[in-house]
C-alpha cells in the first residue's frame, strides 16, 4: 500500500501553495499511482481509524477514502467519495484519495458493466455509515451520555444538550474500539449533502495541469522500455526470428521472445517478439528491424467479406429457439403483411486515447508490482501469477488513471506482457502498445448479422415478431470450444425485448471466433438496439403511423416483463427482477420526456429529419432523439441531440450527464465511421485514418441531456447511453431522406 | 547526437537520434509525462504542445527540428495552472478520462493567441485536429467561449 500513497510531502505542499482552491487541491494529494521512492507523508505515524478498506480516518482529522474502482472518465473517483463521506457526514475538504490496489479483500473490483454505483451503492453506504456509527458511540462514551443524544455534521459529533462537540480526529482511538455495527442506519435521502451534487471532479486540477498519472506514465528508475511485435493474425507463431539488425539499432538494450498465444487465449500474453530499449522510440524502431516468419496458424482463414455473408446466411436459417411466446409461424403464415429486415454491424476496436501501457518490476523475494491502465486489478494479480507462477497475493497490482478502458481495459494481457518482460530482463520494464497495435491486436467487439420479420394485421399492429441474432461469441476468448451466443450476451438487448406482442420467437445462430472478442462499452446492446429501435421505425412507417407514436404502442401498456416466463435464461445484469424490474412505463416515460424535448412533430425543412430510439440497459432506460441534415450528396450531418436516462438515483448529476453527451459521441463513431475487418486472418484498419472517430466538426451542435428524477435503486451510466444512439441516427436518416441504414457504420456507403 | 532543447523555459541536453520525435524527448528523456501518445502518426492532437509559440504534434516532429527553438508543453502553460483556459476547463469540468485534454488545452491555447475571440467555426477547424474518445466536445467548445470571454 505504501507504494500508492503517492505523492510526498513536498509535492503536497508546492500544491497546495499553488492556491486556487484549496479543495480542489487538497482532493488532489493522493493523486493516482505513481510509484514514489520517497518516504512517505508524515500523517502516517498518526493514530488511525480504519473500520473498513474503503475508510482510513487519521487523527489529525485527514480522512483517506480509497477508490478500489478505476477512473476511466466515468467519474467515479469523485463520485465514490461523495458516497462514502455522505453517510459518514465527513467535510469534503478533509477527503484525500487513494487509489486501491488489487485485493480481494475489496470485494469485485473489475469496472465493467457500469456496476461501481449500481452495485456497489449500499456496500459504499455502508462503509461511510459504519464509520458514523462508531464515531458516535465513542463520543457518547467519551460524554458518558445516551448515543441517541449525540449527532454528527461536517466531521464533528456534537452533543447539543451540554454544548460539547469534538471533531473526528479527536475521536479516531476511541472510534477505533468501538464495535462494528452489524446493520449501520442509513441517511434519508433529504439528508443527502454530497449524493446528488454534482461535486466538481477530484482530478481536475491534475487532468488540465499534466500532473495526472496514466498508465503510460509509470516511470521507474532503470527501466527499459517495451514495444511488442505479435503475430499478425491471431494465434500465429514464430517460424524464424532475425534480430540482428534490431539489436543494431541505437538504444536497443534487449530483444525477448515472447511465450506463445495459449488457446482460449484468456488474458495471456498474445505471443510474439519484444525489443527493449532505453526509450520508446528507440524500442518502436528496433522493432521495425525485426525480421519475423511467421506461421499464421488456422486463423488465416479470417476474411470479414465471406464470413459476413455466412453470418447472414446463417441468419436466414432456423436457429436455436431461446425465447417463444405464442405461435410466431401461425401469425407469419396468416398475416396481411409481413415487413423482414436483415441488419449488419461490423467488429469495433474500442480505441481509448491511451493506448494499453504498464510497467512491471520483480522484486527481490520474487514478487511482483504492476502499474497499469487497469479496469481490472484483480484479474491482473491472477493473470499475472498464472504466468509467473507466483501466488495472487505476491502480485501487487497498483492502479493508475485509465486514459479511456470502454472494455479494452478490463482483460489482464497488457500487464502480463510487462511482467513477463520484467522476470525475463531481470529489469523494470513498461511496455506500451501502438495505436497500431491497439487497433489491430486488440479484443474486438463481435461483428454482428441479424434478421428480423414481424407480421402486421390491417390496422398495422404487430402480431408476430421473429428475430435471429449471429455472432462471435466473448465466451470464445474464454473456451476455445465456443461456437455462438452465450446466454450473458443474449440479456444484453435481445431476450428482454419490451414489445408488447403476443406471438414472438427469438432464435441464435453460431458463428466461430478468428480473433479474440471481448467487451466494448454496452456490449451487445450496440447490435442489438440498432436492429430493434430500427426494425421499429421500419414497421412504423409500414404502418403509416409516426414512430414515436408507433414505438410507444409497442411498449404497449405498463407492465413488468420477465423474459423467462417465455423460455429464455435471463440475468438481468447480475440484480434480481424485484429491485430491477424491467419496466414499460419507466421506458415509455423516457421516450415521452425525450420527444418532448425535442419537440418532436414539428415541421422540418428538406433535408432535415428527426429519428427516436429507446433501450433499456444495465438497469438504466434511456431514450435518443437525432435530428440530422442531409445535403445534396446525401452526406449525413447530426445537428442536434436529445437524450434522456432514468437510472434511478444518481449521485452526481454532471457526471451523468457528460456521461450521455460522450455516450452521444461514442455512438455516432460507431454509426458513422467505426469498422473493423479481417483479410487473411489480419486486420486491415491500423490508426486513426483507418478507423476514424468522430471529431469536433461533425459534434452535433447541442446534446440536451435529460436525468428523469425517479426514487429508484441506482442502475448503470457509464454504457447505457450509447445503445439508442445509433438507430436514433439511422431513422433520422431515413425521416430525411427516405433511405434505410441496415448496415453500419454509414460511412461504408458513403452515408457520411 | 547532443541536441539543446529548451523546454518550458529551462535548457536540456540531450544525448538523441535527431530523427527521434520531439514527444518522445519530452516524455522519456525529459521526463514530462503531461504530453500524451495517442497515435504517433499526426492523427489524434494528443502529443499537440507549442513549438515558438504554433502548436506541434510532437509525436511527428523531428527533435533535431526543435533544436534553438521555445517549447510549451502543458506543465508550462501557466505558473499555476491558472491558464484562463484551464480555469474554463475546471469550472466546466469538461475531462472525462483526461488523458487527452492536454492536447486539447494547448491547441485551444495556441486558438485564442491568434485569435482571440473565436467563433463556433473557428474552434471547430482549430481543434479538429484533437480527438476525444470519451465525446467531451461539446463542453470543450463551451470552455473555449468562456475563456475567450474572460481574456477579452
Ligand atoms: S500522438 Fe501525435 S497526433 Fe496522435
Ligand atoms: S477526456 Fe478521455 S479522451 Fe478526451
Amino acid at each position: 500500500m505504501s507504494d500508492i500513497r503517492l505523492l510526498s510531502r513536498r509535492d503536497f505542499l508546492r500544491r497546495t501553495g499553488q492556491g486556487t482552491g484549496g479543495l480542489v487541491l487538497a482532493l488532489s494529494f493522493a493523486g493516482c499511482s505513481r510509484p514514489a521512492e520517497e518516504p512517505a507523508a508524515a500523517s502516517e505515524e498518526l493514530a488511525e481509524f480504519t473500520p473498513n478498506v474503503y475508510v482510513n480516518l487519521k487523527s489529525d482529522g485527514v480522512l483517506e477514502i480509497h477508490c478500489h474502482r478505476s477512473e476511466m472518465g466515468q467519474g467515479i473517483r469523485t463520485c465514490l467519495p461523495q458516497v462514502i463521506a455522505d453517510e459518514m457526514d465527513a467535510a469534503w475538504d478533509r477527503i484525500v484519495l487513494v487509489q486501491a490496489p488489487g485485493g480481494q479483500q475489496y470485494g469485485d473490483q473489475n469496472t465493467d458493466g457500469s456496476t461501481s454505483i449500481r452495485q456497489q451503492f449500499d456496500l459504499l453506504r455502508n462503509a461511510g455509515a459504519s464509520a458514523r456509527e462508531m464515531l458516535l458511540l465513542a463520543a457518547a462514551e467519551r460524554w458518558q451520555v445516551e448515543r441517541s443524544e449525540v449527532t454528527a455534521a461536517e466531521h464533528t459529533v456534537y452533543h447539543e444538550a451540554s454544548g460539547r462537540s469534538a471533531g473526528f480526529g479527536e475521536l479516531v482511538e476511541d472510534a477505533a474500539r468501538q464495535e462494528l455495527p452489524a446493520e449501520p442506519t442509513f441517511k434519508s435521502p433529504d439528508n443527502y449533502r454530497y449524493i446528488g451534487e454534482s461535486m466538481d471532479l477530484i482530478d481536475g486540477f491534475d487532468m488540465t495541469t499534466g500532473q495526472a498519472n496514466y498508465g503510460i506514465d509509470t516511470v521507474l528508475p532503470d527501466m527499459l522500455y517495451a514495444s511488442i511485435e505479435r503475430p499478425p493474425v491471431f494465434g500465429g507463431t514464430i517460424r524464424s526470428l532475425d534480430d540482428s539488425e534490431a539489436r543494431a539499432v541505437a538504444g536497443v538494450v534487449d530483444v525477448v521472445r515472447m511465450p506463445d498465444p495459449t488457446s482460449p487465449p484468456v488474458f495471456n500474453p498474445l505471443g510474439g517478439v519484444a525489443v527493449l530499449a532505453t526509450n520508446t522510440w528507440a524500442a518502436q524502431q528496433g522493432r521495425k528491424a525485426l525480421k519475423i516468419d511467421w506461421d499464421a496458424g488456422p486463423n488465416a482463414v479470417y476474411d470479414s467479406e465471406s464470413y459476413k455473408q455466412a453470418m447472414i446466411e446463417t441468419s436466414h436459417t432456423a436457429g436455436s429457439p431461446i425465447f417463444n411466446r405464442g405461435d410466431v409461424d401461425a401469425a407469419l403464415d396468416g398475416a396481411d403483411r409481413v415487413v423482414e429486415a436483415d441488419y449488419y454491424a461490423p467488429h469495433l476496436s474500442q480505441a481509448p486515447m491511451e493506448p494499453p501501457a504498464a510497467t512491471a518490476r520483480i522484486n527481490e523475494d520474487g514478487s511482483c508490482d504492476v502499474w497499469s491502465c487497469t479496469q481490472n486489478p484483480q484479474a491482473v494479480q491472477q493473470t499475472v501469477a498464472g504466468l509467473l507462477g507466483i501466488e495472487q497475493t505476491d502480485v501487487h497490482a497498483h492502479v493508475t488513471l485509465l486514459g479511456g478502458g470502454f472494455g479494452r481495459k478490463s482483460k489482464a494481457d497488457f500487464p502480463a506482457e510487462a511482467a513477463w518482460l520484467a522476470r525475463e530482463t531481470g529489469r523494470s520494464v513498461k511496455v506500451t502498445w501502438t495505436r497500431e497495435d491497439d487497433i489491430q491486436q486488440g479484443y474486438l467487439h463481435a461483428v454482428s448479422a441479424q434478421h428480423l420479420q414481424a407480421s402486421m394485421d390491417g390496422d398495422g399492429a404487430v402480431t408476430g415478431w421473429l428475430h435471429r441474432t449471429v455472432f462471435p461469441s466473448i465466451g470464445s476468448t474464454f473456451n476455445a470450444e465456443t461456437t455462438g451466443p452465450g446466454g450473458f450476451e443474449l440479456d444484453l438487448g435481445f431476450v428482454d425485448n419490451p414489445f408488447d406482442i403476443g406471438n414472438m420467437r427469438l432464435e441464435t445462430g453460431d458463428a466461430k471466433a478468428h480473433v479474440r472478442i471481448g467487451w466494448l462499452r454496452s456490449v451487445c446492446n450496440i447490435y442489438h438496439a440498432f436492429a430493434v429501435s430500427s426494425f421499429a421505425d421500419e414497421l412504423a412507417h409500414a404502418a403509416g403511423v409516426d414512430p414515436k407514436d408507433y414505438l410507444l404502442s409497442l411498449i404497449g401498456p405498463p407492465r413488468l416483463i420477465d423474459p423467462t416466463a417465455d423460455g429464455a435464461s435471463y440475468n438481468n445484469y447480475g440484480q434480481s427482477l424485484e429491485q430491477h424490474p424491467i419496466d414499460t412505463a419507466r421506458l415509455s416515460a423516457v421516450v415521452e420526456k425525450a420527444a418532448d424535448m425535442a419537440s418532436w412533430g414539428r415541421a422540418l425543412p428538406e433535408g432535415r429529419g428527426l429519428g427516436i430510439a429507446a433501450h433499456r440497459s444495465f438497469l438504466a432506460y434511456v431514450a435518443a432523439v437525432a435530428e440530422v441534415s442531409v445535403d445534396d450528396a446525401g452526406k449525413l450531418k447530426v445537428e442536434d441531440m436529445w437524450l434522456v436516462i432514468d437510472a434511478g438515483r444518481v449521485i452526481n448529476p454532471d457526471r451523468v450527464v457528460a456521461q450521455m453527451e460522450g455516450a452521444g459521441i461514442f455512438g455516432m463513431s460507431l454509426a458513422m465511421h467505426g469498422e473493423i475487418t479481417a483479410k487473411g486472418g489480419s486486420i486491415e484498419q491500423n490508426n486513426f485514418d483507418g478507423y476514424p472517430l468522430v471529431r469536433i466538426n461533425e459534434a452535433p451542435n447541442s446534446i440536451n441531456v435529460h436525468i428523469m428524477d425517479v426514487d429508484a435503486p441506482p442502475g448503470g451510466v457509464g454504457e447505457p447511453g450509447v445503445p439508442p444512439i445509433a438507430p436514433a441516427i439511422t431513422n433520422a436518416y431515413f425521416a430525411a431522406t427516405g433511405n434505410r441504414v441496415r448496415e453500419l457504420p454509414m460511412r461504408k456507403a458513403g452515408l457520411v | 547526437m547532443a541536441i539543446q532543447l529548451t523546454i518550458n523555459d529551462s535548457v536540456h541536453e540531450f544525448d538523441v537520434e535527431p530523427d527521434m520525435p520531439l514527444l518522445w524527448a519530452i516524455r522519456d528523456i525529459a521526463g514530462l509525462t503531461g504530453t500524451k501518445f495517442g497515435c504517433g502518426k499526426a492523427l489524434c492532437g494528443a502529443c499537440t504542445v507549442h513549438v515558438d509559440g504554433q502548436p506541434v504534434r510532437s509525436c511527428s516532429y523531428p527533435v533535431s527540428a526543435a533544436a534553438g527553438r521555445r517549447i510549451t508543453t502543458i506543465e508550462g502553460l501557466s505558473e499555476n495552472g491558472d491558464h484562463p483556459l484551464q480555469q474554463a476547463w475546471r469550472e466546466l469540468n469538461v475531462p472525462q478520462c483526461g488523458y487527452c485534454q492536454s492536447g486539447q488545452i494547448m491547441s485551444a491555447a495556441a486558438l485564442l493567441e491568434r485569435n482571440p475571440n473565436p467563433s463556433r467555426a473557428d474552434i471547430d477547424t482549430a481543434m479538429s485536429g484533437n480527438l476525444c474518445r470519451c465525446g467531451t466536445y461539446t463542453r470543450i467548445r463551451a470552455a473555449i467561449e468562456r475563456a475567450a470571454e474572460v481574456k477579452s
